[in-house]
């Protein structure tokens, strides 16, 4: 293992390395501890049940505190002497053997894969969003997302820069690979979800919403000039991609700034990997409340005078819900509301091309990291 | 009076002959049907007045000409009844109008034309004499040869032989040629004889078709409906033309014994309790009425609320008991309800409906309620959309409230019997919608209705359980082998306890409901 160049750095990963496998231990015993709660109601001939949190819109409050939504106290209960609920509880137990499986071989799946898993066992699911629905489920019980239980979505987001990680997962356990080493950037999927942060030469991420506007900051070399790990959300962010940006912020203490399209949509992938989303109210560590919202403001479409479009009707829609949301509480936010709705324009990241194509990374992204110093 | 006896000089024969479309000899195939169809009741009556098990044997076998359009045709119909006096054979079967019909009973014919018709058709478009071979059971069988003049309506015996009877064979058979298109007519002929075995399961009926396939409609009961008996009128029943003819040939010198002779179910207190009514006093002579005290008379009859039903022992319905059994034997369904009516009346004429619902077994499912309609024993298959039992069960019956749906393979038997059967027409295939029939078809029609919707939410209920009991036999055993793999456990949990409680729970759910 190579030593470490920032002691600071070196005592954090003394300090959380082994992170990856804690969480694989805790998942897996969780998953056990809901067959043993079955397997006990059985053989004491109770019809087995489980009670996990309401998820309804009704249950679902924001948490100050914590900086995101959460559940509230609400609680349902499925019993399998209910016939209602007996499918939807076998789908569920069926589920977590699945991935308890899965988890144990340290194999990954996709939701879609579990869709036709289920087949073989004659558990079909009649759609997908049914076994989507069963998924969350087993989140809830177990309080994990389904990317610690090795499921995955179709979406994949990509991340570059000085980092170094080591593998965990099968085949290629103890290998390194530093995330510089290819210019489109390493694909953020299960392998690197599971693997453990060894070496960080990066003092901050910064989070790109469009894919055109990564490339050109790899051109541009921001991971050297800024020393930037560069994550690339490709729109709204994957959960995989948001728990990694909470893992670089909470592990390796790096300040993470996300730049994204000017206009409420962008704001709301912003909003997202900060305080994470209603839907996924059940699940912890999922969102970085430290994370900034760094551009492109509405106020920037003005003070850089960029190309820009008509907010539509939607938009201004999308906006005045803003204002009723607790996560937009925020002076910041309410100031850039304010601005978007005061201008009626929105502009995308390109738009900073007008002044040539290295203007956003040598004078735009300079500015705007300073400036977040103040907020 | 010169008119009437001129047109007395039409023959009956004649009569019928120009005008056989009206009693169902329309065309070859038509013709045969109503052929099989008036030999075989008339077989039946034979047996049934006289109590006797109907042993019914038709054979139609293909003589000459096509077997896929008109042909000719040789029918023979054999009955075990009790035959048929060797004086009468001619007339009975040789002269229109003639026969055993003309009293206030109910029999399948009333006429006594049918059969003969039949034996006319065959003789006018084959050019061939009938043979009735007949016995009372006495030492001797009669066989006759015959046809029919048709201008003097008299038969014309050809050849008369007898054979001595060592068996005492009592019954008729009838034999002749007559053009017919068994092809088309098959399938109702077919029909025919089922729906028949149905009305008449103490029947045997068996048929031998042109291409010598054997049809055999076994009776299912020993039981045999009550014979009809001849009653007097029923006050309700009579008009002012009736009125007088019986006055005519009253002997009673007054009108409180002229009423309890000649009118069913009238004793000395009803008489003079409805002579009150009507204002006449009781000693009156019926004689000396004057045409304005018989209207009035008449009238009071119609409207004379306290005179007791009709006797119905004049009608021979089926009873409930062999409905039943006549549904169960050619239909086998899941679930029978049959229903008898009181008798009831129409203008006088006493009727009883009874009616039968059943579910599932052969009964086809068409996307409708399937309607047998009958009456006097007789299966009425023509113009169904025109009958009065079809009005009750396709519009005046909201079957939704008895929890039928369009899909279910449900089966309707209305069954009029009447000393005269309201037909509308002379073709005698669908019956008239008289709201005295009517709305005791309906009644019948209702109270079986609510009796199979019972039948129907019992096994709804049934159904639903065992599909709960599915759902919970699919699902709780996946549920204890995965929570097993979970917990990493070896030996599942038994979970037939578990099953054994939703059954109970369910009979508990039902005790809740009930």
């Amino acid at each position: 293992m190579k030593k470490a160049t920032k002691k600071t750095a070196a005592e954090k990963r003394a300090k959380k390395t082994g992170l990856v496998k804690e969480k694989k231990a805790r998942v897996l015993s969780a998953l056990t501890g809901l067959g043993d709660q079955l397997y006990n109601q059985m053989t004491h001939r109770q019809f087995p049940w489980i009670q996990m949190p309401n998820r309804s819109i009704h249950n679902i409050q924001y948490d100050q505190k914590l900086r995101q939504y959460i559940l509230g106290s609400k609680s349902v209960k499925r019993s399998a002497r209910n016939i209602k609920h007996i499918r939807p509880l076998t789908q569920l137990v069926w589920t977590a053997s699945f991935v308890d499986e899965l988890r144990g071989q340290d194999r990954t799946s996709t939701l879609r894969d579990v869709f036709y898993s289920a087949q073989a066992y004659d558990m079909s699911f009649t759609d997908q969003t049914e076994s989507d629905n069963i998924i969350t489920d087993l989140e809830t019980v177990i309080g994990h997302s389904r990317e610690d239980f090795n499921v995955f979505p179709e979406e994949r987001s990509s991340i570059f820069g000085n980092l170094v990680v080591e593998y965990t997962v099968p085949g290629y356990e103890g290998k390194k690979l530093n995330l510089s080493s290819h210019p489109d950037g390493m694909m953020i999927g299960p392998a690197l979800t599971n693997a453990e942060f060894a070496e960080c030469k990066a003092d901050k991420v910064i989070v790109i919403e469009k894919g055109g506007l990564f490339t050109r900051f790899v051109e541009e070399k921001v991971h050297d000039k800024h020393k930037a790990i560069l994550v690339h959300t490709a729109g709204q962010a994957p959960r995989a991609t948001r728990s990694l940006i909470r893992r670089l912020n909470q592990e390796l203490d790096l300040p993470v700034y996300i730049f994204c399209d000017a206009d409420p949509w962008g704001m709301h992938i912003a909003m997202v990997i900060i305080s994470g989303s209603a839907n996924a109210a059940h699940l912890r560590d999922l969102n970085t409340p430290d994370a900034k919202w760094s551009g492109v403001w509405a106020s920037d479409i003005v003070d850089y005078d960029l190309p820009s479009d008509k907010l539509t009707d939607l938009d201004i829609k999308r906006l005045y819900e803003f204002g009723k949301d607790p996560r937009y509480e925020g002076e910041l936010w309410k100031r850039e509301i304010e601005t978007f709705l005061k201008v009626k324009k929105k502009a995308e990241q390109e738009a900073f091309s007008r002044y040539g194509l290295a203007y956003i990374v040598d004078e735009y992204l300079p500015a705007k990291l300073e400036a977040m110093e103040s907020y | 009076m010169k008119a009437a006896e001129i047109f007395q000089e039409i023959s009956p024969a004649d009569f019928f002959y120009r005008n056989r479309d009206i009693a169902g000899f329309t065309n070859p195939t038509r013709a045969i049907y109503s052929t099989v169809r008036e030999l075989v009741e008339n077989s039946l009556d034979a047996c049934e007045v006289h109590g006797i098990a109907p042993d019914i044997y038709l054979r139609i076998s293909h003589e000459s000409g096509p077997m896929d359009g008109p042909g000719v045709y040789r029918v023979r119909v054999a009955d075990n009844g009790l035959g048929v006096p060797s004086k009468l054979i001619p007339s009975a079967f040789g002269q229109v109008l003639f026969g055993s019909k003309y009293k206030l009973r109910q029999t399948r014919g009333q006429f006594g034309l049918g059969g003969k018709m039949a034996i006319l058709y065959g003789q006018i478009t084959t050019h061939s004499e009938a043979t009735i071979v007949s016995s009372t059971g006495a030492t001797k069988i009669h066989d006759v040869r015959l046809r029919i003049d048709i201008q003097r309506n008299q038969p014309e015996k050809i050849k008369e032989v007898t054979h001595p009877n060592p068996d005492r064979w009592h019954g008729t058979i009838v034999e002749f040629s007559t053009e017919a298109d068994y092809t088309r007519a098959m399938p109702k002929i077919l029909d025919y004889l089922k729906e028949t075995a149905i009305v008449a399961p103490y029947a045997n009926l068996t048929f031998v078709d042109p291409r010598g396939r054997l049809y055999r409609f076994e009776r299912a009961t020993a039981q045999m409906p009550d014979a009809p008996k001849e009653t007097t009128l029923h006050p309700h029943g009579v008009d002012v033309e009736t009125m007088k003819r019986v006055i005519d040939v009253t002997q009673a010198r007054s009108l409180q014994a002229f009423m309890k002779v000649h009118f069913q179910r009238v004793g000395d207190t009803i008489a003079r309790r409805f002579l009150e009514h009507a204002g006449i006093a009781g000693k009156k002579n019926p004689k000396k009425l004057t045409n304005e005290e018989i209207v009035s008379l008449t009238n009071s009859m119609k409207n004379f609320e306290d005179f007791l039903p009709p006797d119905s022992s004049c009608l021979s319905p089926l009873g409930e008991e062999l409905l039943r059994a006549g549904i169960e034997k050619e239909l086998s369904p899941e679930y029978v309800e049959v229903y008898q009516r009181k008798p009831s009346a129409y203008s006088g004429f006493p009727f009883i409906v009874e009616v039968g619902a059943a579910y599932g077994g052969e009964i086809p499912n068409t996307g409708g309620i399937v309607l047998y309609r009958f009456a006097n024993k007789i299966p009425l298959l023509f113009d169904e959309a025109s009958d009065v039992s079809y009005k009750v069960v396709n519009s005046l019956v909201d079957w939704r409230h008895y929890k039928v749906l369009p899909d279910m393979p449900i089966a309707v038997f209305v069954h009029l019997c009447s000393t005269k059967v309201p037909y509308k027409t002379v073709g005698k295939e669908f019956i008239a919608d008289r709201p005295d029939v009517e709305r005791e078809i309906l009644n019948a029609v209702r109270e079986v209705a609510r009796r199979l919707s019972v039948f129907l939410s019992r096994k709804h209920t049934i159904e639903r359980q065992k599909k709960r009991l599915d759902v919970f036999e699919k699902f709780l055993p996946k549920i204890a082998l995965f929570s097993t793999k979970l917990a990493g456990k070896e030996k599942e949990p038994d979970v037939k306890p578990l099953l054994k409680s939703v059954l109970k729970y369910e009979k508990g759910d039902e005790e809740d409901g009930g």
